[in-house]
C-alpha cells in the first residue's frame, strides 16, 4: 500500500464506465438484471470504498489518537486524512469543523442536543419545514417536550417548493435555529438553501442544513453558503454505513458543550473536575468508525474523481425522461413537479396502494420505495399516507427507465 | 374456507403473477372492517401499508378461542390477510400459539412476506395475534 495520497484526475463522465465500478450492479434478482432505483434510501458502493475497508483491516488497522505505534499512527493518519478530504469536498475552513458521527441522524441530534442544552429555552422557536426527514425533525421535538420550545412549520406549496413568505414570516425574536433540508428526499425539490439562509441570519437564528440528498448531487460549499451546521450521511453518498459528517463554524461547535462522555473527547479528568478536548474530538467519543471514516473518504475521492456536472446533467436526464414517460401513464400522479428539483420522483397510482405497485414492480428486477419516506408531515400534506419513489443515482441507465415504465405499466393493468 | 382448501388452490399457481392475483381476489372477499372498527387501538403497525385488526374472545368453550377481522388499504396485503385469518381465526389459544405461518406462507409461495422487514404489516400482525391468545390464556 502506498504512503501517499493519489489525488485521482477528473474522469469525463461515462456511465458504463461508472457501472463497471459497482459491482452489485451486476447481480440478478429474480433472474432479472437488477434495476436500482432505491438510491435516496442508500447508494451502492464502488470498488474503490469497498477496497478501502478491508485494505484498512487487512493492513492498517489499529485504535485512533490513541497508540504511540506505529500501526495506530498509520491509522491515525488516514482517519484525518479522510477528515481532510471531506473538509476540502465541502469547503470547510478548517478541518477542525469536520466532526464524524455515526450517520446524519446522529449528527442532527448532537446539535439539537448539545446547542439546544444551553440556547434554547421555553418559548424559543426552531423553524423547521414540512419536507423534513423525521430525523430533522423528532431531535427538534425533543426540545420542545423536554425544554418547552416551539416548532413552527414552514409550508409546503402545491408543486412541492417551500412557501417562503411564509418562512420569512415564521420568524419571531424568541427564533434560535432554522433545520432545513437543502433537497427533499421525499418529493425531489431542491430549497433555495443559500437565500433562506440568509434571511435567517438578518432574523438572528442559526442554521443547520440537512444535506443527505444535496451532498450526492450538488457541489457544496458551506463558506459559500455561510450555514451554521451542515450534516450528511456516508452511505448516501456511495460511502459505508455506520458514519456521518457535522460541518459546524468553529465558534458554535466550541460554545457548545459535548454530547457524549467518553475516551479521547477529554484533556483532563481528575476526581472532581474535567477539562474536554478542543474540536472535533470534543464531539467524538469512543473508539470511531475507523474503516468507515477512512472509506468516506475514498467515496469523497470517488465522487471527486468523476465529472460531477456531466453525472448531474445525466442525473436531470433521467428524471426529464421518467417524468415524461410517467405522464404519459393516466392513473399515475407525480406528487413534487417543481423544475427545482433533483432526481427523485415521488407518485401515487390511481386505484392502488404504493404497497401493492411496489411489490409487483419488484417482480421485474425493479427496486423502489414505497412508503411515507420517514417524512410524514408532507405526506399529510399531499393527503396520502404513502407514496412509491424512484430515485437515481449517476450509475443508472436511459434503459433502466424503460425498464421501470414497462414494470409500472404492468403493475397498473395488475390492479386494473 | 380450510387451510387445507388453500394449500391445494396455491398448488395450482405456478408463477408469482397468478399467486399475486389469487392473493388480491381472497383480500376482494374480505368483510372490510367499518370506519369505527380502524381506530388507532386497531392498527398494527407497519411502515409502508396500514393495516388493521380486531380481535373478538369466545369463552364458551372449556378453552378460550379468539376470532380475528382485519383490513388494510393495500390490496396484497388485504389477500395475506384474508390468508391469515383462515389460518388463525376462530381457533383455540393453545392452536393459535402452534401454528407456524412462516411453513405456510412458504408452502403458498409468499415467505418472503413473512419477514421481519419493518415495511410490512403482517409480521407485526402475527406478532398481534398471538399477543392477543398469549393475553387471553392469561386472563382465564
Amino acid at each position: 500500500m502506498s504512503d501517499t495520497i493519489i489525488k485521482p484526475e477528473t474522469r469525463s463522465f461515462n456511465v458504463e464506465e461508472v457501472r463497471a465500478d459497482f459491482p452489485i450492479l451486476s447481480r440478478e434478482v429474480y433472474g432479472k438484471p437488477l434495476v436500482y432505483l432505491d438510491n435516496a434510501a442508500s447508494a451502492q458502493k464502488p470498488r474503490s470504498v469497498i477496497d478501502a475497508i478491508s485494505s484498512t483491516f487487512d493492513h492498517e488497522y489499529a485504535n485512533v489518537h490513541r497508540g504511540l505505534h506505529y500501526l495506530s499512527n498509520e491509522a491515525t493518519q488516514k482517519f484525518e486524512d479522510a477528515r481532510e478530504k471531506v473538509r476540502a469536498f465541502i469547503n470547510a475552513p478548517t478541518e477542525n469543523e469536520v466532526i464524524f458521527t455515526g450517520g446524519a441522524t446522529d449528527a442532527i441530534n448532537l446539535v439539537a442536543s448539545s446547542f439546544g442544552e444551553d440556547n434554547i429555552g421555553e418559548g424559543d422557536e426552531i423553524i423547521l419545514s414540512q419536507l423534513e426527514h423525521h430525523s430533522n425533525i423528532v431531535p427538534w421535538h425533543y426540545l420542545r417536550e423536554r425544554k418547552g420550545a416551539v416548532l413552527k412549520w414552514v409550508p409546503v406549496l402545491d408543486n412541492g417548493e417551500l412557501d417562503l413568505e411564509a418562512y420569512e414570516a415564521a420568524f419571531s425574536p424568541r427564533t434560535k435555529m432554522v433545520a432545513l433540508t437543502h433537497m427533499s428526499n421525499a418529493l425531489g425539490s431542491i430549497t433555495p438553501i443559500k437565500e433562506m439562509i440568509r434571511i435567517a441570519h438578518e432574523k438572528g437564528a442559526l442554521v443547520l442544513v440537512d444535506a443527505c440528498q444535496s451532498v450526492v448531487h450538488l457541489p457544496i460549499d458551506v463558506q459559500d453558503l455561510d450555514c451554521d451546521f451542515l450534516a450528511f450521511s456516508g452511505h448516501k453518498l456511495y460511502g459505508p454505513t455506520g458514519i456521518g459528517v457535522l460541518y459546524g463554524k468553529a465558534d458554535v461547535l466550541r460554545s457548545m458543550r459535548p454530547y457524549r462522555g467518553g475516551g479521547e473527547m477529554i484533556k483532563v479528568v481528575e476526581m472532581d473536575k474535567i477539562t474536554y478536548a478542543d474540536i472535533p474530538h470534543r464531539f467524538e467519543a469512543g473508539t470511531p468508525a475507523i474503516a468507515e471514516a477512512i472509506a468516506i473518504g475514498a467515496a469523497v475521492d470517488y465522487v471527486t474523481s468523476i465529472d460531477r456536472v456531466g453525472a448531474l446533467n445525466h442525473e436531470n436526464e433521467l428524471l426529464a425522461y421518467a417524468t415524461q414517460r410517467m405522464s404519459e401513464l393516466n392513473a399515475v400522479r407525480i406528487i413534487g413537479t417543481t423544475p427545482n428539483k433533483g432526481s427523485i420522483i415521488s407518485f401515487v397510482v390511481e386505484g392502488a396502494h404504493p404497497h401493492d405497485i411496489s411489490t409487483v414492480i419488484d417482480r421485474a428486477g425493479v427496486a423502489l420505495r414505497a412508503g411515507h419516506h420517514c417524512a410524514q408531515p408532507v405526506m399529510d400534506r399531499f393527503g396520502v399516507p404513502a407514496t412509491s419513489r424512484v430515485s437515481f443515482a449517476m450509475y443508472n441507465r436511459k434503459d433502466e427507465v424503460d425498464t421501470f415504465i414497462e414494470a409500472l405499466s404492468s403493475a397498473i393493468r395488475f390492479f386494473e | 374456507m380450510s387451510i387445507q382448501e388453500l394449500i391445494e388452490d396455491f398448488s395450482f399457481l405456478d408463477d408469482w403473477e397468478d399467486r399475486y392475483r389469487y392473493v388480491i381476489e381472497l383480500g376482494k372477499k374480505l368483510d372490510p372492517l367499518t370506519d369505527d372498527e380502524r381506530t388507532d387501538e386497531t392498527k398494527v403497525l407497519g411502515c409502508t401499508s396500514q393495516v388493521w385488526l380486531v380481535t373478538a374472545l369466545d369463552k364458551s368453550d372449556s378453552e378460550t378461542s379468539l376470532t380475528f377481522r382485519g383490513d388494510s388499504d393495500a390490496h396484497i396485503v388485504r389477500g395475506l390477510i384474508a390468508i391469515l385469518l383462515v389460518l388463525y381465526s376462530g381457533k383455540s389459544v393453545s392452536e393459535i400459539l402452534a401454528i407456524e405461518p412462516r411453513e405456510i406462507f412458504a408452502q403458498f409461495g409468499l415467505n418472503e412476506h413473512l419477514s421481519p422487514q419493518r415495511s410490512n404489516g403482517l409480521f407485526s400482525m402475527v406478532g398481534r395475534i398471538r399477543a392477543d391468545a398469549a393475553a387471553a390464556a392469561a386472563q382465564v
